[in-house]
């Protein structure tokens, strides 16, 4: 009988941890279906720094390291710098890496480090039970914002892709969402050329996920996914920001004493 | 013989670092360290090596356990208050049970303090460099020849018992030129790093490099099996210089650059016929506490000199264990203590035993 589904080979066969309709799921396995499709889990490092994900290295079946919050990308660094040969990927939320985190996201997007970077933007901390992240957007609930986000108290949101699009170091900016079955074949898409970006040694590549906390949102799992196409994609559009085609001049490459 | 060469206390580190094999080294300028970067800079891509600067202390400590993590060996360094930035990723990098070498090149303190030598970051070394139940191994070079053949064993004590090693030293050490022989490092044998994540290669199980316990037992074990390691060093690892001490009423306890003033100090006693010695702790974790407990049933008296305001004389108090009186003498904020002012302190408690 021939097989049309199965679990990916690099995810591991253990329930995860994630609330109903969380769509960590569906973005672990993406990640999990473009390291089989590649074929590269004997050479690829994944970092999970603290967040909802914190436990990633659970889930899949490559090696993993579990970083400190918002250190992903340093941490990155170390491994990639010092193993050229390893595919080094992080899997981050927003509060992660867009508040604590952003100087380290910023840095090794400059310094083009040839590294993939997952980020989840939930517009919550979903871990710690729904506190105010980066991303929230302006208006919405969370625990620390009761009245709603106020632009003159809590600032305005941060729109990573664009911010980061700026950046010379960077290769591939793009921001997908797990909403529907389109998006989440776009948004595999998008991670599959994250990762053969970083084969292809064409530098930082960064997919933001938009992506659904019900719990923490207060909401039915199909709401939330409502919820996220009135709210979200509108503050946050979807779409490439940047694609280098540009292939690193070997003369620049990053492994040391190159 | 073996070819002495003339070089400044951050660069034979920096040099000592290369001759251990370390290739790879990620800091952040701060005084009075920055020439381990600089000498790094140039002479890392001579050897095949790299020297990152990262955009902060805290992302140099977090690459630095990335390149730890995928088995490595590597460094970083700093001065105090960049210590105290680095503090959360020594402690992950301890709870993930990774060797490395962290170097701190100790100025005056708190806050930013100043840019002159100081050893008031004995309690972060030995007590509190990040949270939770760890330890580091750390090793107090006294001569520019000591950076560098310590920085070799801290090297090789991280690998050993797979935690990390700090090398405290201060602005004088770092900043002062004396010959060094880098030909001269004790060599071990090294356990092979089957832990490393760096690609399975599906030749083995994934491994994971990990801090986070949710079950309180697990994390309990974990602590546990790691003091079972901190124990195994604290038996077989304490270093220690003792100098005069088979005779001496007074011993004067002090490590790094100060040892050598309490050194001229005591032979400035002993033409007096004040019969004063040293114990110097090479490694101040593990403290030589069996050492000292055992001068204090031969010696009078204790005098701990520092450039703090007492901070190692509590190890000292805790080994003598009540036996003996301890003093204590110390300059602080960036001042040295001249010869001048500890003999005068060991005249004082020449006269009153």
């Amino acid at each position: 009988m021939k097989t049309v589904f199965d679990r990916p080979a690099a995810l591991t066969d253990v329930p995860l941890h994630y609330c109903p309709g969380c769509t960590h799921g569906i973005v672990h396995r993406l990640v999990a279906e473009v390291i089989d499709e590649l074929g590269v889990e004997g050479k690829t490092v994944g970092i999970a720094p603290v967040g909802c994900a914190v436990f990633a290295y659970n889930y899949f079946n490559c090696d993993m390291i579990e970083a400190a919050h918002g250190r992903a990308p340093a941490v990155a660094t170390g491994v990639k710098r010092t193993h050229p040969e390893c595919v080094v990927f992080t899997y981050q939320g927003d509060g992660d890496l867009a508040a604590i985190g952003t100087a380290e996201t910023v840095h090794s997007a400059t310094r083009g480090e040839n590294i993939t970077i997952i980020f989840i933007n939930n517009c919550i901390y979903g871990m710690t039970g729904g506190q105010m992240a980066p991303t929230t957007l302006p208006g919405q609930v969370t625990t620390t914002t009761p009245y709603g986000r106020k632009r003159n108290i809590q600032g305005s949101p941060v729109r990573v892709c664009e911010m980061l699009s700026t950046l010379d170091g960077v290769a591939l900016a793009a921001r997908v969402s797990v909403d529907c079955p389109k998006n989440v074949m776009n948004a595999k898409a998008m991670i599959k050329k994250a990762f053969q970006n970083q084969l292809d040694g064409k530098g930082f590549s960064i997919v933001e996920v938009l992506s659904t906390c019900p719990t923490n949102w207060g909401m039915t799992p199909r709401d939330a996914l409502q919820w996220l196409r009135d709210n979200m994609i509108p503050y946050y559009p979807l779409g490439i920001y940047k694609d280098s085609a540009a292939i690193r001049d070997p003369e620049e490459t990053q492994e040391a004493g190159k | 013989m073996a070819k002495k060469v003339l070089m400044k206390g951050n660069e034979a580190i920096a040099e000592a670092a290369i001759a251990s094999g370390c290739l790879y080294y990620f800091g952040y300028p701060i005084t009075p360290q920055t020439e381990i970067s600089e000498y790094l800079a140039k002479r890392m891509p001579k050897v095949g090596g790299l020297c990152l600067q990262a955009e902060s202390e805290i992302a140099a400590v977090n690459m630095l356990l990335g390149a730890a993590s995928a088995g490595s060996r590597a460094m970083t360094s700093s001065s105090s208050p960049g210590i105290s930035l680095k503090s959360e990723g020594i402690s992950y990098i301890a709870g993930s049970d990774l060797p490395c070498l962290v170097v701190n090149v100790q100025r005056g303190g708190p806050g930013l303090g100043g840019i002159q030598p100081s050893q008031s970051d004995y309690y972060q070394a030995t007590r509190g460099v990040g949270h939770g139940d760890l330890r580091l191994i750390v090793v107090a070079p006294s001569s520019v020849q000591e950076m560098a053949s310590l920085t070799s064993l801290a090297f090789d004590l991280a690998d050993t018992y797979r935690m990390p090693a700090m090398l405290l030293a201060d602005g004088a050490l770092g900043q002062m030129m004396e010959p060094v022989d880098f030909g001269a490092f004790e060599k071990r044998e090294l356990p092979e790093k089957t832990w490393a994540t760096n690609g399975h290669g599906f030749k083995r199980k994934r491994n994971i490099i990990n801090s986070l316990y949710i079950d309180p037992k697990e994390l309990e074990d974990s602590v546990i099996a790691r003091y079972k390691r901190y124990a195994e060093v604290e038996e077989t690892e304490v270093r220690c210089e003792k100098y005069m001490t088979d005779d001496a009423d007074i011993i004067i306890t002090a490590f790094g650059i100060t040892s050598r003033i309490a050194k001229s100090a005591i032979a400035e006693a002993r033409k007096s016929g004040i019969k004063a010695g040293l114990l110097r702790p090479i490694t101040l974790w593990p403290f030589p506490k069996k050492e000292l407990n055992e001068l204090a049933d031969t010696a009078k008296v204790f005098l701990s000199v520092e450039m703090s305001m007492g901070q190692m004389v509590d190890d000292v108090r805790l080994a003598v264990n009540g036996k003996r009186p301890v003093h204590f003498f110390g300059r602080t904020g960036g001042i040295i203590p001249s010869v001048d002012e500890v003999y005068a302190e060991i005249k004082k408690l020449s006269e009153v035993i």
